[in-house]
């Protein structure tokens, strides 16, 4: 599958850069494993060097600790010790809810989130995504507040080969999503893909406009909407956690796309968000390309943190 | 002060005190509540550690072990450390000689370059400068076709050579064109991108190497965690950064990111943006960051919000008629326009510190509700609105369906009304606190 795709990108942006950190535990967890220490418990360098670890990849204070906790109660010497990170972070981004079944057509996918992560880019990365799987999406336009933001994603449906429904500036979102809807039934379409303005968690005018369009779309599908993809930016740091909150408690949201891995940020706040509100990873966005959408996997995610580096 | 750090502080002295063992352990353990407290504030780990240990040594001191507010004084070395990180550093630019200046605008995808060169062009306008605009973006789809649009909402001139799609050629045609044309401020706007993509770095570097600017300013998110330093160092190493735009800070990021920039990279923040809208752009104020990743919100921005809603003049009265009892419904009217004034109540409360996560408190003061008070109000007759005790039960019905409202509406809101001179009666000697001017010198007071 795609997944090869994702490791490969994944791990090459990921040692571009110097892994200071991973360096470090690598150090202690080989000094770990030395014979002499097999059998001991993990000593507290090494659980510092671990915490700074998930700290400097934005995991979290509640999280991080959570995993260092994890790791001190089952982890005995340095044998297994990588191993033993490895299954707990990837025990929390796989014990997330799953995929909402494939039921009515078209499949309702609204891609929400704050200001500048990557939400009309990744439209066009996933309808091109699903072009390729044989299906025939079509676009939503419902930003209808940012310049240009309609012609950014006009260019991106031509590129996916892709039709998009589109509104006046300053039209009302929600109508643009009835439009989209009606046509995607009209013409048969396997799913409408819905961009939406960026909007700050904080804005209720704003949060309640995403309600509206869940309203809608709600209206006109049964189950509608069936996904609602959080775009989130990997540098975010703690607010990442907030926003997830937010907007699953107003919009409904069921699944994550973390997008800029192709950076030196790790995104790790996904990890505390899928600890604790049970969002799973969907997507990864590796690039500016439209090809640089891959379907997430945890156990390549946490893979290509820690492979060959510890 | 600092509420939530410093309740947590106070959680810890007092624990400790009973058990008669105010010591260095004490203080160890509030170091602990400040490290996660700046580490969920995203304060980069290796800041938060350096600035550990300063703390440290400073809090160790038997004065402030032995003070009667231990917490109080850990609180404030924490904040004094802190703005001196900023040290005297005052928001804004720099003065400079050069015409065209040229400002050349940078940093990662997405951050809010684009927006921000539209708005720094519309607050450089009410300092009287004429900037040109122009976009170097060729990569994004409809970037050049974004700063356009921007352009005319804010009444700028943008540089548009038809048909250009060399980035140098259209940073260094607009330079040309801002001479020929008597611009003094050339904005560039590039290109998002990676400080780790080597081709984007030499031609950000070619783009700088051929406006020659004075001011290299680096856009960042204040939702940025860890990953700050190393992108902003990379961009500081690489080009040069003169100074730092940190935007969406209308949010409620805590924006400890900021503080590990100018800690690490050693460049001041010369801007916060704080909305999408174009007038949404503020000169920086180390303070009001400062607080906000204590946790104590932006208490200042809120204050000059409401300094510029309400007038001193204004407020004086106000305070007269507090003083003697007469304030009416025109002033209470009046009082609401001016909260209205200062922008969406959402905005607002976000400022606050600890609000802006409250949403059971944002939904209940909604924006409809007070402009059904207002409405009620107009449809009192201005005899009415100067003596409330003559309103009785056939005026309020009147009232009632001149606003559109219901009886029950209009007595809370007469209820509400009345209560709150009684308030303000029982304040009477503390009415200083509707001069906002004066409030808030109070307010920086306390902060010191
Ligand atoms: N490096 C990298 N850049 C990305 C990725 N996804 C998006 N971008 C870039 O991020 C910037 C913002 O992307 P948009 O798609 O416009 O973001 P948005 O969320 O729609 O923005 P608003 O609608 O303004 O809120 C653009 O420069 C994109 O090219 C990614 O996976 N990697
Ligand atoms: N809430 C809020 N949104 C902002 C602020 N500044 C910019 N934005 C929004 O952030 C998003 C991205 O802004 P752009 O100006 O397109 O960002 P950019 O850095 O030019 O993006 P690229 O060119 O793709 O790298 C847009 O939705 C803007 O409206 C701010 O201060 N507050
Ligand atoms: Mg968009
Ligand atoms: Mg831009």
């Amino acid at each position: 599958m795609t997944g090869m795709g994702f490791l490969g990108r994944l791990r090459e942006s990921l040692t571009r850069t110097k892994q200071q950190l991973v360096e470090r535990l690598d150090e202690v967890v080989r000094r770990n494993d030395e014979p002499a220490r097999r059998g001991r418990p993990v000593d507290i360098e090494t659980l510092d060097a671990l915490e700074e670890a998930l700290l400097s990849a934005d995991v979290g204070v509640a999280a991080t600790g959570q995993i260092v906790e994890a790791v001190k109660g089952r982890a005995r010497g340095g044998a297994g010790l990588r191993q033993i990170v490895k299954d707990e972070i990837q025990g929390i981004l796989a014990s997330t809810a799953s995929r909402a079944p494939d039921g009515q057509r078209p499949r309702i996918v609204l891609v929400v989130g704050v200001n500048g992560t990557g939400k009309t880019t990744t439209v066009g990365k996933l309808a091109k995504l699903m072009r390729d799987e044989g299906k025939r999406p079509l676009i939503c336009a419902a930003d209808t507040f940012r310049a240009a933001a309609v012609e950014q994603l006009e260019i991106w449906a031509k590129r996916a080969g892709v039709d998009v429904i589109r509104a006046a500036p300053g039209a009302d979102p929600a109508a643009v999503v009835f439009d989209a809807i009606a046509s995607g039934k009209a013409h048969n379409r396997d799913a409408v893909i819905v961009d939406t303005a960026g909007r700050l968690h904080t804005r209720v005018n704003l949060m309640n406009e995403l309600e509206k369009i869940r309203r809608v779309a709600a209206r006109e599908i049964e189950g509608a909407p069936h996904e609602v993809l959080l775009v989130l930016d990997a540098t975010v740091g703690q607010n990442g956690l907030t926003q997830a909150r937010q907007f699953m408690e107003v919009a409904g949201v069921n699944g994550i796309i973390l997008t800029k891995l192709d950076g030196t940020a790790k995104g790790g706040i996904a990890v505390a968000i899928a600890h604790d509100l049970k969002l799973p990873i969907r997507y990864a966005g590796v690039g500016e390309g439209i090809d640089d959408l891959v379907p997430f996997s945890p156990v390549e995610y946490v893979d290509a943190l820690f492979e060959e580096k510890w | 002060m600092f509420e939530a750090l410093s309740a947590r502080l106070q959680d810890v002295f007092k624990s400790l005190r009973g058990q008669g063992r105010l010591t260095e352990e004490a203080v160890e353990v509030a170091l602990r509540e400040i490290r996660v407290a700046l580490l969920e504030a995203d304060v980069n780990f290796k800041v938060v550690k350096a600035f550990i240990d300063r703390i440290r040594d400073r809090a160790v001191d038997q004065a402030v072990l032995r003070s009667l507010t231990p917490a109080q004084q850990v609180v404030k070395i924490v904040r004094d450390e802190m703005l001196g990180l900023f040290g005297a550093t005052q928001g804004g630019l720099p003065p400079c000689a050069k015409s065209p200046r040229v400002m050349l605008l940078l940093g990662l995808q997405g951050s809010g370059k684009t927006t921000t060169a539209a708005k720094l062009g519309t607050w450089l306008a009410k300092q009287g400068r004429h900037s040109l605009l122009v976009s170097t973006d060729v990569r994004r789809p409809a970037a050049i076709h974004q700063l356009s649009v921007l352009g005319q909402q804010a009444g700028l001139r943008v540089h548009e050579p038809a048909g250009e799609l060399d980035p140098v050629a259209r940073a260094g045609g607009a330079v040309a064109s801002a001479r020929n044309l008597g611009f003094d401020v050339v904005i560039v706007d590039t290109a998002g991108r990676l400080h780790i993509d080597e081709e984007l770095m030499i031609e950000l570097q070619a783009i700088k190497d051929v406006v020659d600017p004075s001011d290299l300013l680096y856009v960042a998110d204040a939702m940025t965690g860890q990953d700050a330093i190393k992108s902003a160092g990379e961009f500081n190493r690489r080009i040069g950064v003169s100074g730092v735009v940190l935007t969406k800070m209308d949010g409620d990021a805590r924006g400890g990111a900021a503080l590990s920039v100018v800690a690490v990279v050693g460049v001041p923040i010369a801007f916060i943006g704080s909305g999408e809208r174009l007038p949404d752009l503020e000169p920086f104020h180390p303070d009001r960051v400062v607080s906000r990743v204590l946790g104590m919100g932006d208490v200042l921005s809120l204050v000059e919000k409401a300094e510029q809603a309400i007038t001193e003049e204004h407020a004086e009265r106000l305070e007269e008629k507090i003083l003697q009892n007469d304030f009416t419904l025109d002033d209470f009217r009046d009082q609401l326009r001016a909260i209205r004034k200062m922008g969406p109540l959402e905005h607002i409360l976000g400022m606050l510190p600890g609000m802006g996560g409250l949403k059971e408190l944002r939904d209940n003061v909604d924006e409809k509700q007070l402009g059904r008070v207002e409405a009620i109000i107009d449809s009192m007759t201005p005899k009415e609105r100067r003596r409330y005790q003559i309103i009785n039960g056939s005026r309020r019905k009147r009232i009632a369906r001149g606003s559109g409202t219901s009886v029950e509406e209009v007595n809370r809101l007469l209820r509400q009304f009345v209560q709150m001179r009684k308030m303000l009666k029982a304040m009477g000697g503390m009415a200083g606190l509707s001069g906002m001017g004066k409030g808030r010198k109070r307010l920086r007071s306390l902060m010191r």
